[in-house]
């Protein structure tokens, strides 16, 4: 089955009085119908800018590469086409929704005014309604009386339940949801994640979730593709990102959950911090930070290789992609001692 | 009551803000009751964890045990000695034994000064060292966190994110305070950084015997760092609790919710199934209607005030769902 959207080779710079910021380097990804891609990275890794790149809203960045959405490449399309697809066939979810949502106007004419922005023939009161449908489908209580509630008079989960029935108002194909649950509380997130799942199985929804939190990544995605620097360094399924990863800097990630290990004990963080995205030192970006790191690394960026004999795993570095050379490979290094 | 073993005794405390209602002729006072009858002690070298989401008066109860707030009613005893009333000269001496790290590593440094008289800060005003014996001081303490002794003329838009909360860190160990309030200290740093303050933290409480008060939204943070936690929902300790034993038996319908709302990463241990689970009649188990419970409950308190504020200025009529 053909992917829904194939990003290729995705690359994006801006200028900056500092130099040129190599946000996005050479990423590729795709994502399935139906599927839920999670797209993992710390800050900076330039995970929002990638998707951000592919819907448009980069404005003034350098961008080199392709995005094929059903078979039309959103990096090239004329800003006529791509105006049609983004909102109608691709929503979007970002993480504050205060500042997504007007706040003089009630969420329901912002809803109806959404809906006839793509569709002219539907009549006002048709678009009325299925705005007071789409809220009370997200869990919003009395609807039909909330829908003219104007944005402050929502809590914050209610406000993002609001953004996800505006995203989900045309049906879309995919729904790109970048940090959607950062800013609410465990309780409010739980019942934000649950809202998206259930619309995902009810409308065959390809959601790609963009997110730092490892735990959301575990409950939610299908797959998984984490990123450094600007680039892919790892891309399997949910389970072997988990159990059976075989990039040193996903094992940093993991390593640093508090979750991992027992209380009181210490917990094992990345040493260093990421790189300066202006002035990347050659070779693999994690080299400088990565306790297995050898002579190669440093002169050769690795490529994005397949892994472990698995066709949905890949991982970008040196180690060997068998198994059993690789973690002779690891105790070797560990024993030498990180130079 | 003795003071044995307990550095911090809160007794009662409540902390009320007036709100402003209605226009201004008819104004009247509402009180937000942001800590409302809190009782909680916290022994020597033990970390206490307190947990609680947005709103629900963690922060300030942390600024109420610190004097930055002076408490509505209750008292706080520090070392033996009951400091709610103490003026601020009496309190001077204290503010040495009590300091806190704050969560924004942006926010809570002056961008116009440099790190050196930053952390100096502590010395200066307290008269303990100054000149060249500040200077070292300063430098031994940039050393303990991990920051390099030479960047004592560095301004704070030259370090990351990180290193901003080291120099927090070192800002506030500078007198050797006994007791140390930490407001949300890795909340703002990605989980590679947030390890290394974690690690740096524990460190420092093994070598001066620091008491912590831990406080964050993050249940596996806290569960990593605290001997005892204390849950707080609507301006109440709702349960307090031995670490293990919280996380093994919560007693409050609270602390359950929010245990189980917690993602665990671990795709095995799927956290959020039982939410999404049905009964016959098609609803959701229990679990979802409590949390939604329990989010009602939470923004009604502030809620209602909004929703008054609105009948009285005659702008429009407000309903929470539900």
């Amino acid at each position: 089955m053909p992917s829904l959207l194939s990003v290729r080779d995705l690359h994006v710079s801006f200028d900056t009085s500092d130099g040129v910021v190599q946000a996005v380097r050479g990423l590729s990804f795709d994502v399935r119908r139906g599927d839920t891609l999670a797209i993992v990275g710390e800050s900076g890794s330039g995970k929002s800018v990638a998707t951000q790149t592919i819907t448009g809203l980069t404005r003034g960045a350098r961008i080199s590469g392709e995005a094929l959405f059903d078979g039309i490449d959103l990096l090239s399309a004329e800003p006529a086409t791509l105006r049609r697809i983004r909102g109608a066939r691709i929503g979007m979810i970002f993480q504050d929704p205060l500042s997504s949502l007007h706040p003089y106007y009630r969420v329901g004419w912002q809803i109806v005014e959404m809906i006839q922005a793509h569709d002219q023939e539907i009549s006002k009161r048709d678009a009325r309604g299925r705005a007071a449908e789409l809220l009370s489908l997200v869990g919003i209580p009395q609807a039909s009386k909330r829908i003219d509630d104007y944005p402050h008079q929502f809590s914050g989960g209610m406000r993002q339940r609001v953004m996800i029935a505006m995203a989900m108002a045309l049906n879309p194909e995919l729904l790109i949801a970048d940090e959607p649950t950062t800013a609410l509380d465990v309780t409010v997130q739980a019942q934000v994640l649950h809202v998206m799942r259930n619309l995902q199985q009810q409308f065959g929804t390809a959601i790609i979730l963009i997110t730092h939190d490892l735990g959301v990544v575990a409950q939610t995605a299908d797959h998984v593709v984490v990123m450094y620097a600007g680039s892919a360094m790892e891309r399997a399924r949910r389970r072997e990102i988990f159990y059976r990863h075989h990039n040193p800097y996903t094992e940093g990630l993991l390593l640093s959950l508090p979750a991992q290990g027992e209380a009181g004990e210490r917990l094992t963080p990345i040493k260093g911090t990421p790189p300066s995205l202006i002035d990347l030192p050659p070779g693999c970006p994690f080299a400088p930070r990565c306790p297995y790191v050898f002579d190669r690394c440093r002169v050769e960026t690795p490529p994005l290789d397949d892994v472990f004999r698995d066709p949905f795993h890949q991982s970008a570095c040196w180690l060997s992609a068998d198994e059993a050379t690789r973690e002779r490979q690891r105790a070797a290094l560990k024993a030498t001692g990180t130079s | 009551m003795t003071t044995d073993d307990a550095l911090l005794r809160l007794v009662g405390v409540h902390k009320h803000f007036p709100v402003q209602i209605g226009a201004l002729l008819s104004r009247g006072h509402e009180f937000v009751h942001a800590v409302d009858g809190v009782d909680l002690q916290v022994r020597r070298g033990e970390t206490l964890g307190l947990v609680g989401e947005t709103g629900c008066g963690k922060s300030t109860l942390a600024r109420s045990i610190a004097r930055l707030y002076d408490v509505t009613s209750g008292s706080v005893w520090f070392d033996g000695r009951d400091i709610t009333r103490l003026s601020r000269r009496a309190m001077r001496p204290l503010r040495r034994e009590i300091q806190v790290i704050f969560q924004d590593p942006y926010g809570s440094l002056n961008p116009r000064r440099r790190v050196g008289s930053i952390i100096g800060d502590p010395f200066a005003i307290h008269g303990v060292a100054s000149g060249a014996r500040r200077k070292k001081q300063v430098q031994e303490l940039m050393e303990l966190v991990g920051l390099n002794p030479e960047h004592y003329n560095r301004f704070p838009a030259e370090f990351s994110g990180g290193q901003r909360q080291r120099i927090g860190v070192a800002r506030a160990l500078a007198l050797r305070p006994k007791l140390v309030i930490c407001d949300e200290p890795v909340s703002a740093l990605d989980v590679s950084i947030q390890a290394q303050i974690i690690n740096l933290l524990a460190d420092l409480q093994d070598e001066f015997d620091l008491t912590y008060v831990f406080i964050s939204h993050d249940l596996s943070v806290v569960r990593h760092v605290s001997d005892r936690i204390a849950v707080m929902y609507l301006g109440k300790i709702v349960e307090t609790a031995p670490t293990p034993q919280l996380f093994e038996a919560p007693r409050h319908p609270y602390t359950r919710a929010l245990l189980s709302a917690l993602p665990v990463p671990d795709p095995e241990e799927w956290s959020l199934q039982a939410m999404c689970e049905r009964d016959a009649e098609g609803r959701y188990t229990a679990l979802l209607d409590l949390l939604q419970l329990c989010t009602d409950a939470a923004y009604k308190l502030s809620d209602d005030l909004v929703a008054r504020y609105f009948t009285h200025s005659g702008e429009a009529r407000h309903s929470v769902g539900g």
